[in-house]
């Protein structure tokens, strides 16, 4: 069965860091960082990027829509 | 596998709707108004209507829509942009018009304005985001604040012997004949950004065939005024503006069905 693996991009200089992408991912992929961006923001990002299954459910919840998701299937 | 290797163009699943544009929201980290822009612009192009769609921006939060939307847009003043999508869609009616308010917008100061463009049926499409509170202006009591609710105006919480029960608007317009389409959606989860995505398209699909007048209340957070975090102001919503603002489809192909 092919497996699905994903990724987000973060577009950090617009992510406000309110979270909510957090609680909704299945896989417990996203975390904020402990940096800011330029507006003193912390931004999220892949803490756990080989679970990403590329669900969309953060993209979909960003009220910013600053996550971009990628998927691809893999052979295995 | 390096993430590089996933992060490409030809594997891009989701990404922002080119109908938004690349300013960065005005909204307050958290605020469901981001994810209805983004909904409602993904309908427009869902559907093919991008260009043939004018938008009513209305005073509150969300006066600044037109920054956002990529569409052509009016502004209305406070609470008139039902009586503006009336006139621009009579003057085009092969348009598609469509009023994006809150609900100190459309419940309080545009009460009469919204009444009437249902009663009379207007053939456009009416979003409305309702977060029981002013947002813009600091947090004051709206119509919508629920019982013993606490804001800026009303600091020992709403009472409804002196201040009124929260007015439920889309039940009320619910009622009027001219209405077709009515429904109650929120964007907390993705579960129910989907489900609100598909009443905008109804609510455009009704407004495509001349149905009537679609009016789409999307039950939404407002973490600043509420004075909680993004995340828990979500649980609060579904804990306390739910039971008093059910979800769900209110009046489907004009008949009641709540």
């Amino acid at each position: 069965m092919a497996k699905v693996r994903g990724a987000i991009v973060v577009d950090v200089e617009k992510c406000k860091g309110c979270g909510v992408c957090i609680p909704v991912c299945p896989t417990d992929v996203i975390l904020l960082a402990k940096d800011v961006n330029s507006k003193g923001y912390t931004y999220c990002y892949m803490e756990n990027p080989e679970a990403c299954i590329a669900c969309t459910n953060c993209a979909i919840v960003c009220p910013d829509g600053v996550i971009s998701v990628y998927k691809i299937k893999v052979a295995g | 596998m390096d993430i590089k290797d996933i992060i490409k163009p030809e594997n891009l699943v989701y990404t922002k709707t080119k109908n938004m544009t690349d300013k960065v929201l005005s909204y307050c980290p958290g605020c469901g108004h981001g994810t209805a822009h983004n909904i409602t612009m993904e309908v427009l192009e869902d559907m093919g209507i991008t260009h043939n769609t004018i938008g009513v921006a209305p005073v509150g939060c969300s006066v600044l829509a037109y920054e956002f939307m990529n569409i052509d847009m009016q502004q209305a003043a406070h609470g008139r942009a039902p009586a503006v999508a009336t006139g621009i869609k009579r003057v085009w009616p092969e348009k598609y018009v469509f009023t994006y308010q809150g609900d100190g917008d459309l419940a309080a100061i545009g009460g009469n304005e919204t009444l009437h463009a249902c009663n009379r049926g207007e053939n456009i499409v009416i979003i409305f985001v309702n977060n029981g509170i002013y947002g813009m202006t600091g947090g004051q009591m709206a119509p919508t604040t629920l019982q013993g609710m606490q804001t800026s105006t009303s600091p020992y919480g709403r009472e409804i012997e002196t201040m009124g029960s929260p007015l439920k608007m889309t039940e009320l317009i619910a009622q009027l004949p001219g209405v077709h389409f009515v429904t109650r959606q929120a964007v907390h989860t993705p579960g129910a950004v989907r489900k609100a995505k598909k009443a905008i398209r109804k609510a455009f699909e009704i407004q495509k065939e001349k149905k009537g007048l679609a009016f789409v209340e999307i039950v939404s957070n407002c973490n600043s005024g509420w004075k909680m975090t993004p995340v828990e102001s979500n649980i609060w919503m579904v804990d306390n503006m739910f039971p008093y603002f059910p979800m769900g489809d209110i009046k489907v192909d004009g008949k009641l069905v709540k």
